[in-house]
């Protein structure tokens, strides 16, 4: 008997330290950094955390808070081994894994790592779920149920109900921040005649004060430091590139926000541009500036450098660089340089970047005047 | 973690296999007549092509909306079944060119462990069996170190490093890891200018290929073994036999490096590889040139002994088995050459009726490729 109870509280001791145990081996993977910091002690981790059992899947998904980009990496692969097991063995903890998605708190990689558990345990709950993350914080949970309005808006149409077919768009475009979905249901909402304001879902800045060319002869103008980097004032004219350059008011037509240098400013080729414009925020709050350009550029946030990237003619894309920032209440001042370089070809004639300011969901983050 | 001893010799463990020579070392080639033994489905594209290591093949492909779902499969060759998948998330950045994807890298293995490496600089090491044994973000570590169009460029692991290049036209670099930890033993900086070629093995050195020319570097420290300066592609990847390598500079330029000095034997600019790196088999080396053609040329001197006209455009690189060349064209029409023809044959062609952008693999009598949505065993 005596042996028993020795037993049984050996298993208990086991079971208690097994799960605090996770502590320890999830920190070691939040531990991760830079240029394979933490790697070691990571794969020693990971080899425990995988061994877990499937109602440990909420901490480990909770690891993912807070934690950098390659710290999620190992935890979302030690949750792919565990859920693996789970769905064999029929033990997905389900609804702790709807608990989990449902607290916002929990980091949107986290949730949505969570949510396609739910999916592949049980894909009519999470069909159930879907249209509760339309305004979600996460874009990609966003997807599901704007991929469903799009659905009931087309069966609607299908039917002739232009009237629900509109509503559904309508809805599914308030929700979506991907801009395959916001290309499609736009088009969709204007061929049954419904204006769409582009510029301002997207929270794209139209107008901005532009001084341009400086020169960019052998592409050394990204790092010369020209008077608009050192001062803005915009009644100055300095010596540019082949004569004076003064600051002109640009305002784009383009309803992907493009601001397009060589409209004003003529075909130059090896010149470099400036764009400023000021951002009224409504109150002290983190941001994303979200810069899509072809040409080598940089951006300041009221005098300070987020990003420089010296890269010409490779393509430019929405979204193209996320820079995450700190708008203060009242103005805030952006300044853009855009480097044109010596390319002849057809395709390097492009110089031009489009910008918007947004959260980190992609919602837009409009000017408080 | 079950580390196995050592490299089979039916492995096929990076981008054009054995040496990234491209023509396979086993004695078991594959049959005259090819017929289809399995597929199986991927849930994304890649242009990364296949690895193989024992019984497991491995493949890379990239979904999701932004391509951010970066996922890596194991196979059982005998018969297509998943004996693992990991699904990671990409932590650099995802844009590519249309036609590529950010599954462009192909992996390599030394044998005991897997490197794959994607478009995004993403890195993951796994054992055999799927168990992750770290990774990288090349671009979270270093920020500029991408291209808007996509990289492909191959890693290859030789002697305890993993030699990656993520050669851009911004923050351009490569790098030797060691396979245990992924940490640095070197960074070197590398031209500014964007590149797709991948590195080859050549007497213990690896050899860098970029617009500038190919600088052999040693795996453990990243030191210059010998450097040649004349340019070179930075698309198709130069290949090696012997005592020369094959350099796709100004066409073909057969070159004898030595430490220090790089002696060129010939030249012949109408050796002009398109997307295809050149093979060398026997006393031949083949090119397929843009327009799909196949050129069959001399070792000795470069000159041309026939050409013949294949069904392209081509992506993928060929690869060769006994006395037969396969390539698979980006419609998926998978042709094998009689190279030893008078004027060169077709000997076989199958319909894959899916897009094929990638380099097959030969492993064990068969020939493994991938298309935008399966992997293929050909046997």
């Amino acid at each position: 008997m005596k042996l028993h109870f020795a037993s049984l509280f050996v298993l208990i001791g086991l079971s208690l330290h097994a799960a605090g145990d996770l502590s320890k081996p999830i920190e070691a993977l939040r531990g991760v950094q830079k240029e394979g910091q933490g790697n070691e002690a990571a794969g020693k981790a990971w080899q425990e955390i995988v061994k877990a059992d499937a109602a440990n899947l909420p901490e480990v998904l909770k690891g993912m808070n807070g934690a950098n980009p390659l710290a999620e990496n190992w935890l979302r692969a030690a949750v792919g081994v565990i859920a693996d097991e789970a769905l064999k063995a029929k033990k997905m903890p389900v609804e702790r894994l709807v608990t989990f998605l449902k607290d916002t708190k929990n980091s949107p990689g986290a949730r949505v790592v969570a949510f396609d558990l739910i999916q592949r345990a049980d894909a009519k709950l999470a069909e159930e779920l879907t249209p509760t993350l339309l305004n979600d914080v996460s874009s990609d949970l966003r997807r599901h149920p704007v991929a469903k309005l799009i659905e009931a808006g087309d069966s609607a149409l299908d039917k002739k109900d232009k009237e629900t077919a509109i509503a559904a768009f309508t809805k599914g475009l308030s929700g979506a921040r991907d801009e395959d979905q916001i290309k499609a249901l736009t088009k969709k909402l204007r061929d049954l005649g419904q204006a769409v304001d582009l510029p301002k879902h997207f929270g794209f800045l139209m107008s901005w004060k532009l001084m341009a060319p400086f020169s960019n002869a052998d592409r050394a103008g990204f790092e010369t430091v020209y008077p608009p980097e050192k001062e803005l004032h915009f009644d100055a004219s300095y010596e540019g590139k082949s004569k004076k350059v003064e600051w002109v008011d640009f305002t784009s037509k383009d309803e992907y926000g493009k601001i397009d240098f060589n409209k004003p400013f003529g075909m130059e080729k090896s010149a470099v541009g400036y764009a400023a414009a000021d951002f009224f925020s409504e109150s002290d709050r983190p941001a994303e500036i979200r810069i899509g350009c072809k040409n080598g550029w940089k951006v300041w946030l009221n005098g300070e450098l987020l990003f420089a990237r010296d890269e010409y003619h490779r393509g430019a894309k929405l979204d193209q660089y996320k820079l995450p920032c700190q708008l203060k209440k009242g103005k805030n001042t952006i300044l853009v340089k855009c480097c044109q370089n010596e390319q002849t070809e057809q395709w390097t004639t492009e110089w031009e970047f489009q910008l918007r300011m947004c959260d980190a969901t992609g919602t837009a983050i409009l000017a408080a005047k | 973690m079950c580390l196995t001893a050592g490299v089979a010799k039916a492995d096929w463990l990076q981008f054009r296999g054995p040496n990234a020579a491209a023509v396979s070392t086993e004695a078991k080639i594959p049959a005259e007549e090819l017929k289809i033994a399995w597929t199986a489905d991927l849930p994304g594209r890649g242009l990364s092509a296949p690895i193989v290591v024992g019984e497991r093949v491995f493949v890379t492909c990239s979904s999701g909306p932004g391509q951010e779902t970066l996922h890596v499969f194991c196979f059982n060759t005998a018969d297509g079944s998943k004996r693992w998948e990991r699904a990671m998330r990409a932590t650099g950045r995802t844009m590519s060119h249309n036609k590529t994807c950010v599954a462009a890298n192909t992996p390599c293995s030394d044998g005991d462990r897997v490197f794959a490496l994607f478009s995004s600089n993403d890195l993951f090491a796994f054992d055999l069996d799927g168990n992750l044994l770290w990774l990288r973000g090349l671009t979270f570590d270093y920020p500029n170190a991408s291209n808007s169009l996509g990289m492909a460029q191959s890693p290859v692991v030789i002697d305890g490093t993993l030699v990656v290049q993520s050669e851009n036209d911004s923050e351009s670099f490569a790098a030797g890891l060691d396979v245990a930890t992924g940490q640095n033993k070197w960074k070197l900086e590398r031209p500014k200018a964007a590149n797709w070629s991948s590195a080859t093995l050549w007497k213990g050195a690896v050899a860098l290929q970029s617009s500038k020319g190919i600088l052999a570097v040693e795996p453990n420290t990243g030191k210059t073994v010998w450097n040649y300066s004349d340019g070179a592609s930075t698309t198709p990847s130069s290949v090696v036999t012997g005592e020369v390598l094959y350099a796709v500079s100004h066409g073909i330029t057969a070159l004898v490096p030595e430490k220090d000095s790089v002696t060129q034997l010939w030249r012949n600019e109408k050796l002009n590889p398109g997307t295809a790196s050149p093979l060398v088999l026997g006393d031949f080396i083949y090119v397929v040139n843009g327009a799909g053609v196949l050129i069959k040329a001399s070792l000795k001197n470069g000159d041309e002994v026939w050409k013949l006209r294949l069904k392209g455009p081509f992506s993928g690189s060929p690869v060769a088995a006994g006395k037969r060349i396969h390539i698979v064209n980006e419609r998926g029409i998978f042709q094998t050459i009689d190279p030893e023809a008078p004027e060169g044959k077709v000997a076989q062609e199958i319909e894959l009726k899916e897009s094929v952008l990638t380099t097959p693999a030969i492993s064990d009598g068969a020939i493994y490729l991938r298309s935008d949505s399966k992997l293929w065993k050909l046997q």
